[in-house]
């Protein structure tokens, strides 16, 4: 699966594209596994960006709650930003809503998690 | 086929409180305000035809039955949570007292799917014969168990009827009742087991008190594979999908959201959410089969799943 990834200071924004579903998602996991090593307390943060995701099904969504405990784990943060109105209701349904922390732009996301992220943000 | 639902609660039985009945009467006298319902025929067709669902109705608080209507003389049931009382007591009201013959489907033997049979009066009256079939190894035991001291008053030996408990394998397929019937083992505390019912051509999947983790890929198959082309698959929807794998994982239970998946992969006709969660109340539970429809409908590619909520009382005609 293609990933993108951008860092903005102390924060890195994770640009997945296209359905994450059964087919895709375990290439989605692997994708995303070696951005979150660093995302810990002290360490990074890190913000998936879902413009570029037009359906996620429940694998999908898995893979975003183990991501999310690792990062906790780890004492990091990560977030989730700017969902295509169907992922948004797939999110609201599923209560996704409720257990990550979903921020409608990615720079709202970043003015959350990063302060110098947001500036970095700003300036580019 | 006709399916009827005796019981549909998860995990223990609910009644509605006497302020949720105040708040359906409060709401159903606003919305008929000024319409003119003096008698009681105007009355019963806006409550029939006008008002929401969750105020006219309530999706009832028994636990698990399900009652398979088919074209022979036998009675079959899916479990026999505290619905199976309320079958009873209606078919010795319609049917007379004895000459009953049923087939029992036991998902497994947690107590909210056991709970009813003490108090299913048939299984006390000479010239019924009850079959019980299940995987468990335990299945005779439990029953046995809860009744007797100091669990009841009433101990098993004094149901008069005939009992019997038939053991079956999973992946088996057994021809019971005029029926195709096909265990199947699913993720839940102790085990617990889906059953694909068939006659003429017409499928019925009963998998309740299964847990869906979707981390195995050829687990996620075989599951669809068991529901492939149902006319109906009754689901267990207790949890939201983002509780069953956090806080609420490995408590046995699935979600909405994958019972929409699971019925688009194996292009089952129907999903009836069902094993409703019990601190859920009408309202609630109207809403989730709301979302869930919505989430069908914004998912759905060349193939519709027709979403139906369970409750007490419910039939679908296959």
């Amino acid at each position: 699966m293609e990933l993108a990834a951008k860092r903005f200071a102390d924060t890195v924004a994770l640009f997945p594209v296209g359905r994450i579903d059964h087919a895709t998602a375990d290439a989605f996991k692997a994708a995303l596994a070696p951005h979150l090593a660093g995302v810990a307390a002290g360490g990074d943060r890190a913000v998936i960006d879902l413009a570029g995701v037009e359906y996620i099904s429940s694998v999908g969504l898995r893979v975003l709650m183990l991501a999310s405990k690792q990062v906790k784990a780890q004492g990091g943060a990560l977030a989730v930003a700017d969902l295509q109105p169907v992922v948004r209701e797939i999110f609201e349904i599923s209560r996704f809503n409720l257990v990550l922390e979903v921020f409608p732009t990615l720079r709202e996301a970043l003015g959350k998690l990063s302060p110098a992220a947001l500036a970095a943000f700003e300036s580019a | 086929m006709r399916v009827r639902f005796w019981g549909t609660r998860g995990s223990i039985p609910v009644a509605m409180t006497s302020a949720e009945v105040q708040h359906k009467l409060v709401a159903a006298l606003v919305a008929a305000a000024g319409r003119g319902l003096d008698t009681a025929g105007k009355a019963r067709a806006f409550v029939e035809n006008e008002l929401e669902f969750s105020v006219s109705h309530t999706f009832g608080g028994n636990s698990s039955c399900v009652q398979l209507e088919t074209d022979g003389p036998d009675h079959v049931l899916c479990d026999l949570g505290s619905g199976v009382r309320a079958f009873g007591n209606a078919l010795l009201a319609t049917r007379g007292p004895s000459g009953h013959r049923f087939h029992v489907f036991m998902s497994h033997l947690h107590w909210d799917h056991i709970m009813g049979f003490p108090f299913f009066m048939p299984a006390y009256l000479p010239g019924n014969h009850v079959t019980i079939y299940g995987c468990h190894d335990t299945l005779e035991e439990a029953f046995r168990r809860q009744n007797r001291a100091p669990s009841f008053p009433v101990d098993f030996s004094r149901m008069e009827a005939r009992i019997e408990f038939v053991r079956l394998e999973p992946e088996r397929s057994y021809d019971i009742a005029g029926l195709r019937v096909r265990a199947k083992l699913q993720r839940h505390g102790g085990g617990s087991y889906g059953y694909r019912i068939e006659q003429r051509g017409r499928v019925v999947v009963y998998s309740t008190d299964s847990e869906h983790k979707q981390d195995d890929p050829e687990e996620v198959k075989a599951f669809v594979e068991f529901f492939r082309d149902a006319d109906l698959v009754i689901f267990d929807a207790q949890y939201s999908l983002a509780d069953a794998i956090s806080v609420k994982e490995d408590w046995g239970h699935s979600s909405n959201v994958v019972g929409v998946e699971m019925c688009q992969l194996a292009r089952a006709r129907r999903l009836c959410l069902f094993h409703h969660e019990p601190i859920f109340d009408d309202e609630r539970i109207a809403r989730l089969l709301a979302e869930t429809r919505r989430l069908e409908e914004i998912t759905r590619t060349d193939h519709r799943v027709e979403v139906w909520a369970a409750y007490d009382g419910l039939e679908i005609a296959l």
